[in-house]
């Protein structure tokens, strides 16, 4: 029984030769695998799967970019990236009138709530400045109290289970799990 | 008046004290934070600025904060006092430069301070000699729940606390580690730091930070990536990793030098050695060239009459600002040059007679 704890590694995370390139997917058995995915079992076993990007993706599992690019770097990429060019150009903020384009001219926004006016353009630049995440996980001030930072815990000890995983801690990795079953089941 | 109070004195974080002091001059970690309710920056008004200014310099002045700081007002101070202030680290080149309404609160240790106005709302920061992130880290985020208390920080359940520019968003940190890197210099693996820093995604800049390059042997390395990872995953990545990998290969050039060209490693610091004590004319630049090999030669017991605290004071006196507050005069680039050799001159010859 393959449990939900679970880490998935790509070819582009490690050097040259750091890896066999010969691995076929285990699924397909056509394609190269380059997702490597270790499951662990609630008995703290693991299982490695190799997957090709394809079928990967089919199991709705996929990799983040990386690599760190410079605001405006991010912020002339989005726009060729991104279709509906007219559409981010209409954006503004209701609260302190601030438009998308003004942004993206300076680099800087109005007001805090420019994160929900223009969550749509944004997000994509936030992945790509920070490695593909799209979520906090630390500090929560203390006058929001325990509820609101519960959420953060689970994607902060998920997170520790992957590590764990990769470092083979198992026995760590398993603990970690429990862990996080306790947090979601509440 | 503080500013000069604070330019007789080198700075604690200058002291080569703490762990890996010989290699690692200072560790910093700085805070972004804005204010629910209002307006980011470019988007405040004057009334809006006046307001926060006293909002956060009032926290800091009563007693909701620990220990006692000083504000001083950045906008109406003249730019030699504002130099003074960027060479201590204790406000940021953009700070200086800026417009509106700003100012600095600063610790009367002298080595933290909390920028108000400055990109974000609060900017607070914390500078200690040495790798000694764990201590600054539980001072900063201590100084950040003082403040919490009473402030309102802007945050949001996802994206964490809200910064003007979304690279700061998350965790609001920035861990900025500063090395002193003339080793690796001599042995031309310089390379090697910036693979480093390059595997975890980490920066390197030049002594001042953000827009400054990355020349000659003091090199700045911080974090990028401020949302997705807590704190401490990004304080380890320093502590843990990248700090220590470097510190080692510069260790390992240095003792190369030593065993395998002694004699070009002599003839490289006594050179720097000679020139700082007869210059009669010298600039910025050599000055730190210099002061860098001098203090390689300290380090590695080559030169035995000159002591660590004379050099650290040279670092920080010699910079134009504190030279001009040092001479109390305004000087132009010739006659800093002059007097910054003669101030030279002096220590070194007052150190050597200890």
């Amino acid at each position: 029984m393959i449990d939900e704890a679970r880490i998935f590694r790509t070819l582009a995370g490690f050097g040259k030769g750091g890896l066999d390139m010969n691995i076929a997917c285990q699924a397909c058995k056509k394609q190269p695998a380059t997702v490597h995915l270790t499951d662990i079992t609630p008995q703290g076993e693991k299982r490695e799967r190799h997957l090709c990007e394809s079928c990967a993706a089919a199991e709705g599992i996929m990799p983040k970019p990386s690599g760190h690019v410079p605001v405006n770097e991010l912020l002339a990429g989005l726009v060729v990236s991104k279709a509906g060019a007219q559409q981010l150009a209409d954006l503004a903020c209701p609260h302190c009138g601030m438009t998308f384009v003004e942004f993206r001219n300076n680099g800087l926004l109005g007001c805090p709530r420019d994160y929900d006016a223009f969550e749509k353009a944004l997000v994509p630049l936030i992945e790509r400045a920070h490695e593909g995440a799209g979520h906090h996980i630390g500090k929560v001030p203390s006058r929001l109290g325990a509820p609101r930072s519960t959420e953060n815990d689970l994607v902060r000890l998920k997170r520790q289970l992957v590590k764990a995983v990769e470092e083979e801690q198992y026995e760590e990795a398993a603990r970690i799990r429990d862990k996080i079953r306790i947090r979601e089941s509440q | 008046m503080i500013i000069d109070e604070l330019a007789k004195t080198t700075g604690d974080w200058l002291s080569g004290a703490g762990p890996m002091g010989d290699i690692v001059i200072s560790s910093r970690i700085r805070l972004a934070r804005n204010v629910a309710g209002y307006p980011f920056l470019a988007r405040a008004t004057p009334a809006q600025r006046e307001e926060l200014v006293d909002l956060i310099r009032g926290h800091l002045d009563s007693k909701a904060t620990r220990g006692r700081w000083t504000y001083v007002d950045v906008e109406e101070m003249d730019e030699l006092d504002q130099r003074i202030l960027v060479e201590r680290h204790l406000i940021s080149r953009q700070h200086a430069g800026g417009a509106g309404r700003r100012g600095v609160s600063i610790a009367d240790n002298g080595n933290d301070s909390v920028m108000i106005n400055e990109e974000d709302h609060l900017r607070l920061q914390v500078l200690r000699s040495g790798l000694r992130l764990e201590e600054i880290w539980e001072e900063i985020n201590q100084l950040d729940d003082d403040l919490e208390e009473k402030i309102s920080y802007a945050y949001h359940p996802r994206y964490g606390y809200l910064t003007a520019c979304p690279t700061n968003v998350g965790t609001g940190i920035r861990v900025s580690v500063m090395l002193h890197l003339p080793g690796l210099k001599l042995a031309g693996e310089i390379e090697k730091v910036f693979q480093a820093a390059k595997d975890l995604h980490l920066a390197v800049r030049g002594l001042f930070g953000e827009g400054t390059e990355a020349t000659g042997d003091f090199f700045q390395v911080s974090n990028q990536v401020t949302l997705g990872r807590t704190e401490d995953e990004i304080i380890d990545d320093f502590r843990q990793t990248v700090i220590p990998r470097i510190v080692e290969y510069e260790r390992r050039a240095r003792q190369a030098l030593v065993q395998e060209r002694p004699l070009a490693l002599d003839d490289r610091v006594w050179r720097s050695y000679g020139a700082l004590l007869h210059a009669r004319t010298i600039s910025s630049d050599e000055t730190m060239l210099h002061l860098s090999h001098l203090r390689l030669g300290v380090n590695l017991g080559r030169i035995k009459e000159v002591d660590l605290a004379t050099v650290n004071e040279l670092f920080m006196m010699t910079q134009p600002a504190h030279l001009q507050k040092l001479c109390n005069a305004r000087l132009n680039g010739e006659q800093r040059s002059a007097a910054r050799a003669d101030y030279i001159r002096r220590r070194l010859a007052a150190s050597r007679g200890r």
